[in-house]
């Protein structure tokens, strides 16, 4: 790997936005200029406020759950060249994922700024699942975005959602996937910006989004540090992630930044292989440009038509990826590798097979990832993954990759549109 | 507003003079093909738009509402390419009317921005419309304005503060697009009163010309707008008819038809607040 350039700041952890090198911004259109400006004086002033950081730290650990415990798994690493295998374990946040670090901040900010409905975008239901999981316990009103095509994969979490009381709007329009509900979301926004607050759900987006998201689940790898230090004595070696938008993965990453030592790999949707051209894999294969709201590298035919992604995990089935990502990136401090989704089920099976856990799809990139790093950096590593959610909504997925339903049901769901295999 | 000849400035004071505000419509290259859109705006011009605005169909329009969603969504599915835009804006351009491109900004940034202003200005077009950038993000689309002589025509909206308006007005050439309500495109029963408003106070933060879009559908709404704007810009009501038509030829008729409804709404406009001011 090149040496990071280091020329631009002492500490890489320090760039609050709107610029991560060439990437970031605000392109978006005029009328909700206002609406991000006031995100980001309220959230300057919440970061540094006692009432705001004491609130939220007393809600993760009285409703969260955190800080999340950490997790060796030296049977499935042994998969990985016998290196030692540490996972974060998000999976046990409440609702089941690392989303609902960012959305707790971003609700009390929601109150903060008296408004009275928050609206999100949601691709495997995660996201939606935590914002309505916060408007139920902040008594707001919440309407979430959903690509009609994830509200199927998605079923169960659709259903999760309308328990805990939002409503639940597929989008019909485009690939009715994650990008399709965002510019809903957007328009949304847009029209009722007066009462409403965007609960973004990743790193990507205008700013503020990536630097609040990623203050927000910075908690993961501040954590993760000091508890890998104290386990093993050390630092890790490489620590990895899944990149959809990159915010569990910006937020396991940042601690990390200025050691040197520490490799940081992200882990793409590589879907059917990046060669097929069905992939989400949007550093490794695709190239700088503008898409909901922000300059990074995005997944993009030579107009500038933003290309549909593929990938079996609805969450990281996504066209464009955090613009401090993308920065990462061009400075070569962090690395981006694509993983099949042939790898990532392998992965998620051995976990299951192994150690007794259920991952979900997305977080099973970055377990496919730690088993290639493994091998390569042999057994004397250390390597910790962000196991960024659970997979109890993966089961009807999983069971129809490994075929482990009995044939009529088999049948039944195999005409449910959107899934192959 | 920078100084310099601007061909939609100029049409705009030509109307003014005459006592009128400008009819704008707008329409996306390549629906329901790419020489069914210059047939379309042509006849609109032939029937009473002043100046057209055409739109770069894109994959993610997101200050759109359903009716262009759904002409783009078609549009890009019959194939159009971003370089159509310029024998399109070519040969409306012959009717005389000044044509101004409406483009997200992704589309302009991957055919190359300097390379985008040069193409557009040699095929006779007048400038571009940017829904989603704003003059902040906007350095190198200015200097490939400047260097090609094109307009440029940024957005305000009902909540822009007036530190925007002023940076707003000062960044754009040709007129400031006033959107009318918070909202996206589409069709809309009673416009806010607050575009009167917006108008009003984007002339007071340094706009010679501003111009009124996002939800005017009819002649009443036109001949309300007209009142008090530079210019009345309809998008929805021209596709909307163009998306029902049940052959070419009779949705040419329907466009026009419309053209001449808001047209005659526009030029009976009681200018009176427009002339006092
Ligand atoms: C469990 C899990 N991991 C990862 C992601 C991807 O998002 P991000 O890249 O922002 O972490 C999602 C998104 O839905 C998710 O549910």
């Amino acid at each position: 790997m090149d040496q990071p350039d280091r020329s631009l700041a002492d500490s890489l952890a320090t760039l609050e936005g709107p610029y991560f090198g060439d990437f970031g911004g605000r392109f978006v259109p005029e009328a909700l200029i206002a609406a991000l400006d006031e995100l980001d004086t309220e959230y300057s002033k919440a970061k540094v406020d006692p009432g705001f950081t004491d609130e939220l730290q007393r809600l993760h650990r009285t409703y969260t759950g955190r800080p999340s415990i950490i997790t060796e798994v030296p049977r499935f690493a042994r998969e990985a060249g016998g290196a030692r295998i540490i996972l974060k374990r998000e999976d046990l946040n409440h609702t089941g994922s690392h989303k609902i670090n960012n959305v707790l901040g971003q609700a009390l900010l929601t109150k903060r700024i008296g408004k009275t409905r928050v609206i999100a975008e949601t691709g495997a239901g995660q996201h939606g699942v935590a914002t309505a999981t916060a408007a139920a316990l902040f008594d707001l009103d919440c309407v979430i975005y959903m690509g009609e095509e994830d509200t199927r994969r998605q079923a169960l979490n659709v259903a999760r959602m309308r328990l805990l009381g939002a409503e639940v709007i597929p989008v019909t329009t485009g690939s009715r996937t994650l990008k399709d509900a965002i510019n809903e979301a957007l328009r949304d926004w847009v029209t009722n910006v007066e009462t409403t607050n965007y609960v973004f759900g990743t790193v990507a987006g205008p700013h503020p989004f990536p630097a609040m998201v990623r203050d927000l689940q910075r908690i993961i790898g501040e954590e993760a540090r000091a508890q890998v230090l104290d386990l093993v004595g050390r630092l890790p070696d490489a620590v990895a992630a899944c990149v959809g938008g990159g915010s569990n993965a910006i937020g396991i990453f940042h601690a990390f930044l200025d050691d040197a030592g520490v490799r940081l790999i992200g882990l793409e949707a590589g879907g059917d292989g990046v060669e097929t051209g069905r992939h989400a894999a949007t550093i490794t294969a695709g190239a700088p440009g503008v898409l909901h709201g922000a300059r990074s590298y995005l997944l993009q035919d030579e107009d500038g038509q933003t290309v549909e992604s593929h990938s079996i995990s609805a969450g990281l089935d996504y066209p464009g990826v955090g613009p401090e990502h993308s920065w990462l990136s061009s400075i070569h401090r962090a690395e981006y590798r694509p993983i099949t989704d042939a790898q990532a089920m392998d992965a998620f099976k051995i976990l299951c097979r192994t150690e007794g856990i259920i991952p979900a799809i997305e977080s099973a990139h970055a377990l496919a990832g730690a088993i290639d790093l493994g091998r390569e950096l042999g057994p004397d590593a250390v390597i910790l993954v962000n196991l960024s959610g659970r997979g109890d909504k993966d089961v009807e997925t999983a069971a129809r990759w490994f075929d482990l339903l009995d044939h009529d049901v088999a049948e039944k769901v195999a005409e449910i549109p959107g899934e192959q295999k | 507003m920078s100084a310099g000849r601007s061909r939609a400035g100029d049409r705009l004071d030509a109307l003014r003079a005459e006592g009128h505000a400008a009819l704008i419509g707008y329409l996306p290259v390549g629906f329901p093909d790419v020489a069914g859109s210059v047939a379309a705006a042509t006849a609109m011009v032939e029937a009473g738009v002043d100046i057209i605005e055409l739109g770069i169909a894109y994959s993610d329009p997101v200050m759109d509402g359903p009716v262009i969603q759904h002409a783009v969504e078609r549009a890009l599915e019959g194939g159009v390419r971003v370089r159509d835009v310029f024998g399109a804006v070519e040969g409306i351009a012959a009717t005389g009317a000044p044509v101004l491109v409406m483009s997200y900004f992704n589309p302009v940034l991957r055919y190359g921005v300097d390379a985008f202003a040069r193409d557009l200005a040699s095929a006779g077009g007048a400038g571009l419309i940017t829904p989603d950038l704003i003059p902040d993000e906007a350095g190198e689309w200015i200097a490939a304005a400047d260097a090609h002589d094109l307009d440029r025509v940024f957005l305000v909206a009902p909540s822009s503060s007036p530190e925007r308006l002023a940076s707003t007005a000062a960044a754009s050439r040709g007129f400031v697009y006033a959107a009318s309500t918070m909202g996206v495109t589409g069709e809309r029963t009673s416009l806010g009163e607050r575009a009167a408003e917006l108008v009003t106070a984007t002339r007071q933060a340094g706009a010679a010309r501003v111009c009124v879009g996002l939800g005017v559908s009819t002649a009443g709404q036109a001949a309300q707008v007209a009142g008090y704007a530079d210019g009345v810009i309809v998008g929805s009501a021209f596709v909307r008819p163009m998306l029902e038509a049940s052959s070419p030829a009779q949705g040419l008729e329907a466009v026009a038809a419309v053209a001449r409804d808001l047209s005659a709404g526009v030029r009976g406009a009681d200018r009176a607040e427009a002339r006092t001011r």
